[in-house]
């Protein structure tokens, strides 16, 4: 990297995240006194409101421009949402990790203005108010958690349209769409004017912002006294004065123009999983081959704008969550996941030269946002996946690496069209879709060994006697494994039906109350439909819920199964008295469940059964049922930071687990039981039917000493192709020793650079709780590849 | 893998070809080309001072002990039906002249510090789990490798293996020390596409001092070999102090180049066995000997490399 790039992305690093009042005031403001509009239509002119008044920032040495907060590292609040309370403030402040810097100015605010005027009115309060007794007792016990608690839906990725169009071409559309509505033919008429409306409103206020930033870069160019930076500031001026109104023409227009839309996006709704450009390699390719043919570019060029625009990422932290949004996802990062490689949409390898110039750009920038991962299809170059294979063994974590080849499949059997399957990819951590087509939202996660447990008590929580699940019998009463499985499965289709009640519930209050008439300007075919994002405008529209801990319930089974019935060493009365006790004065009985239980990951077939099972029952529980979107439910296996979430919340497991441990991460096995080495943990992964989820995420942890010759990376780049062979979805590999990351935890300071993969993501070890650090440390450690 | 050690030996009727070995370990990379299964068979008739695989030498099974893991609990002092089992400090031991090694305290032990070493095995459970990883081998190149122990010694057994593997196109290693009769090495050898020699000492005298036995059916099994196997690698065990000096490289160049073998892998000594010894209540006779340092290593490769030999690091890291 240049010395331009090296100091925006020092700064980037050393800046501290902090907490901005302007939107919350802005919004207020606004809010106070809007006129009698349509729920649309006040979304647009709310979003109109921030993008013509929110601090324009240009920094020193940008070529991209434009932040969310008013600097780099300032981030909004979004009170319409979830308002934050003094407490709340207090708590982001002052805890250990993922803290937000909040000023006394910003504290006043909320105390004066933001609290007294959403206090009772944000989402948040509305929705909590709507659920149900049964849902609350699920949710306070930790059955599962609700990503719209504290943000919006959203996890959607761009195609290529904005690459292809400016705004002004969309507001045509919008335009020609509003003009064929026939209120007596369509009785849904006005809905769809007023939602038309509001979106001709939002693309006039992302092109404004655009404008304000030309203007703002104009008046730097004015009082600049060095001359090269003022040709840089008369360029950008030139580039915002164009881009989005209209389509890019440039490589530099390109990636300009997508900020927008990304800064657009993410300041209209704080939507989960931020927004990405999905295939950025591809949408570039024409602007990149184009300038470099008629001389206007050249790579080192295209390498700094690119570089450039990575910074940007960084310098949006995460919108500052509290509660069980902070325990599900304590990170800084925003999942904008960039996807490289991959097929086109008529099938061909989708791997170009752009696409190994961002490969070397992510090995250069090393920065926590944006994440990214190649998507490897059959048609993919070896010298593809070994390029991603020598950063991966770095070990900081990125990229991760996907079959592309399954990603379709997956698709397809969710019903999507070939071509917009081929098109789609994966984003967030491992969740797929059909990019710039499909609003495919996550609901939150599914404690599945709290399932069990509540199974195993005939529906009452150990932790706290409350009644939380259906009556399924006690564990020492089940006389065979079958009876103790259909009680789980039982547990499961009721729990999952609880959660379903609260959600459908809820997609509603987004559709009626909130809805996105920007986000919908870019996701098909929401202009067509008249209908917003949230309110099922996109061609497709699913409904994901996460299962966690999967592992941890097929060992759990797999120990009733082997010691109980078919051993027959373990009574269920002994078991039941034991996990009581949380094994206390149980430590032989623990460890015998604990080593001598087949488990899954270590290719052995009995236990792999068991994840089949387990895997089934959760699926016929969800994949199918309808959302209030016109789509379904499916299942996604991943789990951010819930695992340990989760796992505080679940009392003893009869794979002889304790109490308040961390439960399994992904379709990872249980932390540090997969003893057969990397090639029997890939073989039972692929037990599972990738095919019917939209996404499962598998954690290998390698150590560094391991990948040092061409032969081991030719290793590494083989386990990937057979496991993707075999059917996989995704893998990622860790590259750190358990000796590194234990100085680290005694010695941060020294280690602040160190990015681990915590899930589907990478984050600052450092920033990482005790107990998160602790569990990455015990996963297993393969040094054999 | 544990039903089939205990099953009992009856359930082979004598027409099925059985073999004893101690573990087989899938995911390794360093027995030959890409990600390879590697099956251990038990028994060796060298005993190499510095051999970091001790529970491969006897032919026989015995129990090992993982002393750390021990939490003196008693069950397998309650499982014992030989009263083989003793508790010195807080800890189980075995009591090896009475152990009759039938396995139940190792059943018995909740923690994984039992094991016992060493299991009979047919052809067919062996091919169950080596087929598992058959993608795994495409994708890498890879494939089996009979390793040891010395797997000569159950020649019959092996060339069965290896005749499955080579029917399979699964592509098959065997790494042997070299001492078996000619007629065991000659029979597998049309079933192994690589040959994993080891040659560690030329001096006759010097090697018997270190490993138990003279290497005058090694180096005539060698010769042989190279006339009649084109692919055969060299592994040099690099023993500091016990064969890195000038005279015996030297030797050992000059007989390979007589050879025409060229391939040579040298594999420096660590202490990677050292924990093994203890498990079998065994003294380790090298504890002052320390690994080469990376100029002692450098060193040899190049008084090898002058001999005419095409010389990588191998083996463990």
């Amino acid at each position: 990297m240049n010395a331009r790039v090296e100091r925006l992305r020092e700064s980037s690093l050393r800046t501290a995240p902090s907490v901005s009042a302007e939107r919350a005031l802005l919004l207020t403001e606004f809010y106070e006194h809007a006129g009698p509009w349509s729920p649309p239509m006040m979304r647009a002119m709310a979003f109109r409101h921030l993008m013509e008044r929110k601090t324009v920032y240009i920094g020193a040495g940008e070529l991209i421009v434009g932040e969310r907060g008013p600097e780099p590292k300032a981030t909004p609040t979004y009170p319409e949402l979830c308002c934050h309370s003094l407490e709340d403030l207090d708590v982001l402040n002052d805890r250990d990790k993922i803290s937000y810097r909040v000023s006394g100015e910003v504290r006043a605010a909320y105390r004066e203005r933001v609290i007294p005027f959403w206090k009772g009115r944000s989402m948040r309060d509305l929705l909590f108010a709507q659920m149900t007794d049964a849902w609350k007792a699920a949710y306070d016990a930790g059955v599962f958690t609700e990503f719209m608690e504290q943000r919006a839906p959203g996890h959607t990725v761009l195609d290529g349209k904005i690459f292809r169009l400016g705004f002004r071409a969309f507001q045509a559309e919008i335009r020609h769409a509003i003009a064929a509505l026939d209120d007596l033919a369509d009785p849904r008429a006005y809905d769809k004017r007023e939602e038309l409306r509001a979106m001709h409103v939002s693309a006039d206020a992302i092109i404004r912002f655009a404008e304000r930033h030309a203007e703002r870069a104009r008046e730097l160019a004015a009082a600049e006294s060095d001359a090269v930076r003022r040709d840089e500031l008369e360029r950008i001026a030139e580039v915002c004065g164009r881009v989005p109104a209209e389509a890019p023409r440039s490589f530099h227009e390109a990636l300009q123009a997508y900020w927008f839309v990304h800064l657009g996006v993410i300041t209209e709704l704080n939507t989960w999983d931020s927004f990405n450009p999905g295939h950025l390699d591809r949408h570039l390719y024409p602007f990149y081959r184009a300038g470099l043919g008629d001389g206007t570019l050249t790579e080192e060029a295209a390498r700094e704008l690119l570089e450039c625009f990575w910074v940007k990422f960084n310098n949006q932290p995460a919108p500052p969550k509290v509660g069980v949004t902070a325990a599900e996802s304590g990170t800084y990062t925003d999942f904008a996941n960039i996807n490289s490689g991959g097929l086109t949409a008529d099938g061909a390898d989708g791997v170009n030269d752009l696409t190994y110039l961002i490969l070397d750009v992510i090995d250069e920038m090393r920065l926590l946002q944006p994440s990214s991962n190649i998507q490897v299809s059959r048609k993919s170059p070896d010298r593809f996946i070994r390029r991603a294979c020598e950063i991966v063994r770095k070990g900081w974590g990125q990229p991760s690496i996907f079959n592309a080849d399954a990603v379709v499949e997956e698709l397809l059997r969710q019903g999507k069209s070939l071509a917009d399957a081929r098109e789609g990819g994966t984003s967030g951590c491992v969740e797929t879709g059909a990019f710039g087509k499909e609003a495919y939202i996550l609901t939150g996660y599914f404690n599945l060994p709290k399932v069990l447990e509540l199974a195993l008590n005939d529906g009452v929580d150990p932790a706290t006697g409350r009644q939380v699940g259906a009556p399924t019998g006690e564990l020492a009463a089940f006389d065979s494994y079958d009876a103790v499985f259909a009680a789980f499965a039982r547990q499961l289709r009721h729990l999952v039906e609880v959660k379903m009640t609260g959600t459908n519930v809820i997609e509603r209050l987004y559709a009626t109350r909130m809805p996105a008439p920007f986000l919908s300007i870019l996701i098909d075919d929401c202009i067509a439909n008249g209908r917003d994002y949230n309110d099922g405008g996109a061609r497709y529209n699913t409904t994901y819920i996460m299962p966690v801990g999967i592992a941890t319930v097929t060992d759990s089974l797999s120990a009733i199964r082997c010691h109980g019935f078919e051993r027959r060493g373990v009574t269920m009365e002994t078991l039941a008295a034991a996990l009581r006790r949380n094994f206390e004065d149980d430590e032989v009985l623990r460890l015998r469940l604990w080593n001598k239980t087949p488990r899954y990951g270590n290719d052995d077939c009995a236990a792999d059964a068991v994840l089949a099972s387990v895997f089934d029952a959760v699926f016929n529980a969800i994949d199918g049922r309808p959302n209030p979107r016109g789509g379904e439910y499916h299942v996604n296996y991943l789990s951010t930071t819930c695992h340990m979430y989760f796992g505080s919340k679940v009392g003893a497991t009869p794979d002889g687990r304790h109490a308040g441990e961390p439960v399994s991460e992904g379709i990872s096995p249980v932390q540090g039981t997969d003893r057969r080495g990397p090639t029997a943990v890939l073989r039972s992964a692929a037990r599972l039917d990738h095919t019917r989820t939209g996404g499962t995420l598998l954690n290998q942890k390698f150590a560094p000493e391991a990948l040092q010759t061409a032969a081991d990376l030719d290793r590494l780049v083989s386990l990937v192709r057979a496991y993707f062979a075999l059917g996989g979805h995704h893998i990622q590999f860790n590259v750190v020793t358990a000796a590194t990351l234990r100085e680290a935890q005694a010695d941060p300071e020294r280690h602040r650079d160190l990015i681990v993969r915590v899930a589907g993501y990478s984050d600052y070890f450092c920033d990482l709780t005790k107990a998160l650090q602790d569990e990455i440390i015990s996963r297993t450690e393969h040094s054999v590849v | 893998m544990k039903s089939a050690r205990r099953r009992p030996l009856h359930a082979y009727t004598l027409t099925v070809l059985t073999a004893t070995i101690t573990r087989i370990d899938r995911s390794a990379v360093h027995d030959g080309p890409g990600v390879r299964t590697v099956v251990f068979f038990k028994g060796c008739p060298l005993r190499c001072e510095w051999c970091h695989s001790p529970e491969t030498q006897a032919a026989s099974p015995a129990i090992a002990l993982y002393h750390e893991r021990c939490i003196g609990c008693g069950s397998c002092m309650a499982a014992c039906t030989n009263a083989a089992v003793t508790f010195v400090d807080g800890r189980h031991g075995v009591l090896r002249s009475r152990c009759r090694v039938c396995g139940e305290c190792g059943d018995a032990c909740p923690s994984g510090a039992r094991e016992v070493i060493g299991r009979v095995v047919s052809v067919d459970d062996v091919m169950d789990a080596i087929e598992r990883d058959v993608v795994f081998y495409d994708q890498s190149g890879g494939g089996v490798t009979a390793s040891g122990g010395e797997p000569l010694l159950q020649a019959p057994f092996v060339e069965a293996l290896l005749k499955h593997c080579r029917e399979r196109g699964i592509a098959t290693a065997v790494e042997t020390c070299g001492l078996a009769p000619s007629g065991a090495l000659l029979s597998v050898a049309p079933w192994t596409d690589l040959f994993l020699f080891d040659l560690k000492l030329m001096d006759a005298v010097r090697h018997r001092r270190v490993t138990g036995r003279s290497n005058r059916q090694i180096l005539y099994n060698l010769r042989l070999l190279a006339s009649r196997h084109r692919n055969v690698r060299i592994r040099f065990p690099l023993i500091p102090g016990v064969n890195d000096d000038p005279e015996n490289l030297a030797a050992t160049g000059a007989f390979l180049s007589s050879l025409g073998v060229t391939q040579l892998d040298v594999l420096p000594y660590h202490r990677g066995g050292v924990a093994k010894y203890e498990r079998l209540d065994r003294q380790y006779a090298l504890l002052d000997l320390a690994a080469p340092s990376a100029e002692e290593v450098d060193g040899t490769i190049a008084a090898l490399t002058r001999h005419g030999l095409d010389v990588r690091i191998g083996g463990l890291r």
